[in-house]
Formats: C-alpha cells, sequence, structure tokens
C-alpha cells in the first residue's frame, strides 16, 4: 500500500489522487462491438476453412490444446494459439476488458453457462445460429442446449457439462459406519454423527459458494431468477430457496461444515486426508481428483446427488462451460468451424479421453462410454452415475443476465450468514436486494 | 528555475528595465518552456490525462441495456448516498486512527533507541527492523495469511501444541487489526529510517550542551529531539494516512482466505476496483476515486496544516 512519494507533501496527495484515478482510467470507452449482424452461413465456414488463417482461443480447460493440436493438423493453413487468460471470473473480467477496449478480442473464448446470458445481452458474442448452430438440435442434452439459446439467438456451443452427483471417501464413512445418505435429511444426520465421532471431520466444506448454492436451489425445484429479456424477476422467497435454506442452515448452525475454501491448499488437503467426507459437485470433478488429491485414489466413490424428497431423482447443473466467438473477431466462419470440430465431430472424443464430461447425446449413451472403470473411483463405472444425472437435471432454469457480478458479491451478502447468527434466508434476501440494486442500474427491469 | 538571462541584464543601469522588459520576458519565456517542454509533457500525459479522463468518466453511465449517456452530476449523488462506500470509508478512517499511531510510536521508540548509542549491534538491528520494508506486500499478505490460518498456518500450531483455542484472527471482527498488525509490521522500518535520518543530523553540540546542564535522557529526547523532528514526523504522518485511505493490496489478497470476512466494499480503493473489474461500472467507479481522492487531499492538507503550524 504505501508507496514513497516525493517529499513536496502536497504534491503527494495530489500523486495519491492521481494513483486511485489510474486505477479507473483504464476502463469505460466504445463497447459498441458491433452487434451480432451477419455472421455468415455453413458455406462461409467451409470456405474460411479452405482459406485457412489464425485463430484465438481463450480456454482454461486443459483439453483444449489437444484438440487445438488435432485442428491444426488436419487443416494444416488453420493456425491455433490456445492461451489461458485465467480461470472462471479471472477469464470474464479480461475478457469483458478486452470488448470494452476493442483490442486483443480472442476469436474464441470458453465462457460458462452461468455467464453466457451476461455476455449475449451486451452484444459481445456472435449469433452462431446462421453458421450451422441451428442445425444442431438434439444433438446436445437438453440442460447445456438451453444454456446457449438467449432469445431467438444461440451464442455459444456446449463443450462440458456439470451434472451433479455426491462424491464420497468410503474409508470415512466405513469408519463411522455411517450409511450413504441418499436424502438431504439424511445427509444432515450423517454430518452429526462424523463431526460427533470426530470433530476433525466435516460432512463436507462450505464457506459460501454462489454456484453451489443456486445449484442446490436448482435441485429443490427453485426458479428464483425469472428471465425474459431485460425483464427480470429476482425472488428467494420461492419454495425451493426455502427449503434448501432452511437445510442448510442446520449445517451452518451445527458447525458440520468445514470452513475451508474450495481450490485451496488445505481443501486439496482435507479431501486427501479423510477432513472432507463428500463433495456435491459437478461430474467434471475427476479430472481434479487424479491430478490434485492423489491421496485419495481408490478412496473416493460416486453415489447420486442426496435429494430433497425420498425416492426422488432430481438434480441440478454445476459449472460447465461453452465455447463462444466474440463478436469483435472478424473471423466468426472459420472459428465456429473450430467450434464444431471441437463439441460435435471428433474433438469431442477426445476430450473425454482427456477426462472430460461431455454434453452430446450420442456419447453419453455410448457402451464404450459408460463402461469406462474408474481407477481413481476403485473401478466404479462413474460415468453411469453421470449421465444418469444428466438426465434428470430439473427444467426450467435460468441464470442472471448479470449472474457474474451477482456471484461476486455472494460472500457480501450470503457469505455473512457462514459467520454470525443471520440466517441464510436473511442473507439470501440481502443478496436478492443487491442484486436487483444492480439490475436497475444496468437499465434492466427488476422486480421481486 | 534559474534561465540564462544576457549579461547586460544583469549589467544594466537602473533607469533602462522598462524599456527592455518586453523582449527580455519573451526571450526567457520561450527558452524556459524549452527546458520544462519535455516534463509537462510527459507530466500531461501520465498526470493530467487520466485525471481529466476519469472526471470525463464520472460524468456518464456506461448500462448493459441502453448504453451510454450523459448524467451530469447523477453518480456524484450517488456516491453520497452509498452507504456501501461511507462504510468502506469509516472503516479506513478506524484503521487510520488506531494503526498509525501505534505504527509511529513504535517506529520513533525504535529510532530513538538506535540513536542513543547505548545500544549493540546497532546497524544489525537497524536493518532487520527496515527489512520487512522490503518485502513486497503481496508476498508479506501471503505470508501472514498462512500464519493466521487456523487450521494449518501458525495459530493452528499454536492451538494444537498448547491445547488452546486462540481467536481466529480472519475472523470479521478481528480481521481489521490482522491486517493492521501486517502493515505496522510493514512499515515500521520505513519510518523508522526517516525518524532515525532526522535524528542523526541533530548537531551533536546540542546533545553535549545539555549533558553538560545536567539534563537526564529523557530530558534529552523531550526537550532536544523530538521538537527537531518534527517535520520528519509530518511528513510520516501525511505518507500513513495516504496509505491508510488507500489499504488495497493486504484485503484484497487476504480476500481469497476470508471471503466473509472481506466484503468487496472492505476499503474505498477495493470498492472502487471490484465495481470497474466485477460490475463493469467505469463510471461509478472513477467517480468514487474522484471522491476518495477529494477526500484524501482534504485531510492530508490539513494533517499538515496542523503539523507546520506547531512547527512554527
Amino acid at each position: 500500500m504505501k508507496k514513497r512519494i516525493a517529499p513536496a507533501v502536497l504534491r503527494g496527495s495530489a500523486l495519491a489522487f492521481a494513483a486511485t484515478l489510474a486505477l479507473t482510467a483504464c476502463g469505460g470507452g466504445g463497447s459498441d462491438a458491433g452487434g451480432s449482424a451477419d455472421a455468415g452461413n455453413a458455406d462461409d465456414v467451409a470456405a474460411a476453412l479452405e482459406e485457412g488463417g489464425e485463430l484465438t482461443v481463450w480456454a482454461w480447460d486443459l483439453t483444449v490444446q489437444d484438440v487445438a493440436d488435432e485442428f491444426e493438423e488436419l487443416h494444416p493453413n488453420v493456425d491455433v494459439k490456445v492461451v489461458n487468460a485465467g480461470t472462471g471470473n479471472d477469464q470474464y473480467t479480461a475478457l469483458q476488458n478486452a470488448i470494452a477496449a476493442g483490442d486483443g478480442v480472442p476469436d474464441v473464448a470458453q465462457i460458462e453457462y452461468f455467464a453466457l446470458p451476461q455476455f449475449a445481452i451486451a452484444d459481445s458474442l456472435t449469433d452462431i445460429s446462421g453458421l450451422g448452430a441451428g442445425d444442431l438440435e438434439g444433438t446436445f442434452s437438453p440442460g447445456p442446449w438451453n444454456a446457449v439459446q438467449q432469445g431467438e439467438g444461440i451464442y455459444g456451443l456446449p463443450m462440458d457439462a456439470g451434472p451433479m452427483v455426491m462424491y464420497y471417501n468410503t474409508e470415512v464413512f466405513e469408519k463411522f459406519g455411517v450409511e450413504i445418505p441418499a436424502t438431504w435429511d439424511e445427509y444432515i444426520e450423517a454430518a452429526r454423527t462424523i463431526h460427533e465421532a470426530d470433530p476433525d471431520v466435516y460432512i463436507t466444506n462450505d464457506t459460501g459458494d454462489a454456484g453451489f448454492t443456486t445449484s442446490l436451489i436448482w435441485q429443490a425445484g427453485g426458479k428464483p431468477y425469472q428471465v425474459d429479456g431485460t425483464d427480470v424477476t429476482v425472488d428467494f422467497s420461492d419454495e425451493g430457496s426455502t427449503k434448501f435454506a432452511e437445510t442448510w442452515q442446520e449445517l451452518v448452525d451445527g458447525e458440520l461444515v468445514a470452513p475451508i475454501n474450495s481450490w485451496t491448499d488445505e481443501w486439496y488437503q482435507g479431501l486427501g486426508d479423510g477432513t472432507i467426507a463428500t463433495l456435491n459437485t459437478g461430474a467434471w470433478m475427476p479430472g481434479n481428483f487424479e491430478s490434485g488429491v492423489q491421496a485419495g485414489a481408490g478412496k473416493w466413490r460416486v453415489a447420486p446427488l442426496p435429494q430433497w424428497e425420498e425416492g426422488g431423482t432430481a438434480t441440478a447443473e454445476n459449472g460447465g462451460s461453452s465455447l463462444a466467438i466474440p463478436s469483435a473477431t472478424e473471423n466468426a466462419a472459420l472459428a465456429y468451424a473450430f467450434l464444431d470440430y471441437a463439441s460435435v465431430a471428433d474433438g469431442v472424443q477426445t476430450r473425454i479421453d482427456g477426462g472430460a464430461f461431455p454434453s452430446t447425446t450420442e456419447d453419453l449413451a455410448s457402451e464404450e462410454f459408460l463402461n469406462r472403470e474408474f481407477e481413481y473411483f476403485g473401478g466404479q463405472k462413474a460415468n453411469e452415475l453421470f449421465a444418469e444425472s444428466a438426465e434428470n437435471v430439473v427444467e426450467g432454469w435460468s441464470y442472471l443476465p448479470f449472474q457474474v457480478y451477482a456471484n461476486s458479491i455472494f460472500n457480501d451478502t450470503v457469505g455473512q450468514s457462514y459467520v454470525s447468527d443471520a440466517p441464510l434466508t436473511e442473507g439470501l434476501k440481502a443478496w436478492q436486494d443487491a442484486t436487483i440494486q444492480y439490475g436497475s442500474d444496468q437499465g434492466f427491469t427488476v422486480s421481486e | 528555475m534559474t534561465t540564462a538571462s544576457p549579461p547586460p541584464a544583469v549589467l544594466g543601469t537602473q533607469p533602462e528595465p522598462a524599456a527592455r522588459a518586453p523582449r527580455r520576458t519573451r526571450t526567457r519565456s520561450w527558452s524556459g518552456w524549452l527546458f520544462i517542454g519535455p516534463f509537462m509533457a510527459v507530466f500531461a500525459l501520465v498526470f493530467l490525462a487520466p485525471i481529466a479522463y476519469s472526471i470525463y468518466l464520472s460524468f456518464f453511465r456506461n448500462q448493459l441495456v441502453g448504453g451510454n449517456g450523459f448524467v451530469g452530476l447523477a453518480n456524484y449523488a450517488q456516491v453520497l448516498q452509498d452507504s456501501q462506500f461511507w462504510s468502506s470509508l469509516i472503516r479506513v478512517v478506524l484503521f487510520l486512527a488506531v494503526q498509525v499511531p501505534v505504527m509511529l510510536l513504535i517506529a520513533l521508540l525504535v529510532a530513538l533507541a538506535l540513536d542513543s548509542g547505548r545500544l549493540y549491534g546497532k546497524s544489525f538491528f537497524r536493518i532487520s527492523i527496515f527489512l520487512p520494508y522490503a518485502v513486497p506486500a503481496v508476498v508479506a499478505s501471503l505470508m501472514w495469511g498462512f500464519m493466521y490460518g487456523t487450521r494449518f498456518g501458525l495459530v493452528g500450531n499454536i492451538n494444537s501444541a498448547f491445547g488452546i483455542n486462540l481467536p481466529n484472527p480472519l475472523s470479521p471482527d478481528l480481521i481489521l487489526a490482522s491486517i493492521g498488525n501486517i502493515v505496522t509490521w510493514e512499515f515500521i522500518g520505513y519510518n523508522m529510517l526517516i525518524f532515525y535520518s532526522a535524528l542523526s543530523v541533530i548537531p551533536k553540540s546540542l546533545h553535549e550542551a545539555a549533558e553538560i546542564d545536567g539534563a537526564s535522557q529523557f530530558r534529552l529526547v523531550t526537550a532536544i529531539k523530538l521538537p527537531a523532528i518534527r517535520g520528519a514526523m509530518v511528513v510520516a504522518s501525511i505518507f500513513s494516512v495516504i496509505g491508510s485511505f488507500q489499504l488495497f493490496n493486504e484485503p484484497a489478497i487476504l480476500q481469497s482466505l476470508a471471503p466473509n470476512s472481506i466484503s468487496t466494499y472492505f476499503t474505498p480503493n477495493l470498492y472502487a476496483y471490484s465495481l470497474s473489474f466485477s460490475g463493469q461500472q467505469y463510471n461509478y467507479s472513477a467517480t468514487v476515486a474522484i471522491v476518495m481522492g477529494i477526500i484524501t487531499m482534504v485531510i492530508a492538507y490539513a494533517v499538515q496544516l496542523r503539523g507546520m503550524r506547531k512547527e512554527s
């Protein structure tokens, strides 16, 4: 913080003034990124492949590089450069700033489903329905396919999906003689038993995570966000949201969830040494287990996500990304050729081999895919469970057209319930208010 | 600044200047501009232009729906009613009121101890106290962040070694104090150096005269040393005021460790950053920065006026 500043005191404070401003001076300006006029048609795609050229792809998914290598081999006159511009929000920030500056915008970008509407509504992405995506109805499972559509347009091709399951550490459950929970009520019971038997062991970790919270509300049948163009409704008082808040409140009140932030060293360690007994997340997790939690190899298994109703099968999506084409690119046709290869054609198999979970219905139904035995999960055929979960995702969920921002203030609001006496319902209400405020400031018509 | 004036001007007799003055001034101003031109160009480009651009930005509002539009002073009106902005300002003022006096007092004591000439291994202490300043703030925050950890950090180790239960330094109640501790650790050495160098230019003869008069060490400090370094103390205070108002690195780094304790509007700078980079509200963020810049200037100026008045 404190900077060494020239001795003249007044000038010093003037400098401080300038430094504060420099922070903001790099934003703003022309976001008139051209909209989605005419991106071309399928013939243009073939012609662009013929002609060749250069593509810049922003993606943090590691398998994209393999796909790019293959694509270059098939089309020697195309040069694909894969850049990791950060994971999730970091990349969106970079992308938003590049779009605002009108400079350095990639031709293809990995964008998670929850973030896609925000870019689409700002006209930052190319509508690819004319380029060939309009004919892909039925190629992808419904959840991801709905997620890439906004109004009349299609703004990306689904790259993977995150149907939720419960990963659990068998050793912990065997040691304490606890049954694998099938409902959230049983889950809370298991949490109590385990934590009482050993105060160092927790059922799971949670310090307040927007993606997780919205996913569980989704599974519970809540529909807090309703979006119709620029008319937005935010309401966390519906039945699903309340069900989640009340149930999860018991875990938070009982201090039954480990106060460990996800994706930290502590977290990886906790997954490996049995501190964290379960993890409820998307089907894209196995790759992370294999690379990040070697100590847990053979101990972890996959089970269906615990249910809100006994005997239910409802699930939700958590994470999952699409590949999209920013409208600032001059090479949309060639970019679409890459999208098609990575998401529909042979690139899909390459990514499956790399540990990704596909969203193409054909692969999800293939015997080879379903019968794959995961060594990490003790030979379990985990894909069967993932595919089953993908089929049971509750329909009708939508994210906000400014979800990236909403998620960034989650810990300011709902997060407070994890460190104070304020109940989760109150936290959700605060989140709702702050979200509505932001939406109105951004020109949306927001109602409760 | 000095300019090369032609010799006749210096040698000239009294009655003449009136007639010659216009020509001389013109030559002077041209050569003067030639000298300061490059500086002014850079100054205008890197200092004035960003400020002007920020002020320009603050009069607009760019929305996801509806695009960019001139809104006059609406952003300023919004800042004045923005409870998040004021809570962040109150937080840094509280930080300033507690952390800065503690830090400066410790720095002063250390500087006086080093200057007393009674300390064995003076240069060793001087360098080791200064060393934290050489550690980048990002590294320092990460390092302290790990030490504060109640599970695998130093606090956690102490807890398990002695079977006690220390309060979590990263909890919402203690986070400001924990950040204050990091900042104090980082900047004691820097302020100590300012005080120490001011102390070492006090003429030895004053000390000797006082000792001959039979003054005690304590009297020496209060009657000679402290008054002599008042200027340095004012400078150090102003740097610290500015630094506190610009608090950013430490909370920004610790935010990933304690997301529920450090909100996106924890300090004014962090708030401007979040507005700009997560919220895409560049215009409002510029407004927050300008308002904060003005408040910082006013307070720094007030500290200076007060300090200087005492001195004279």
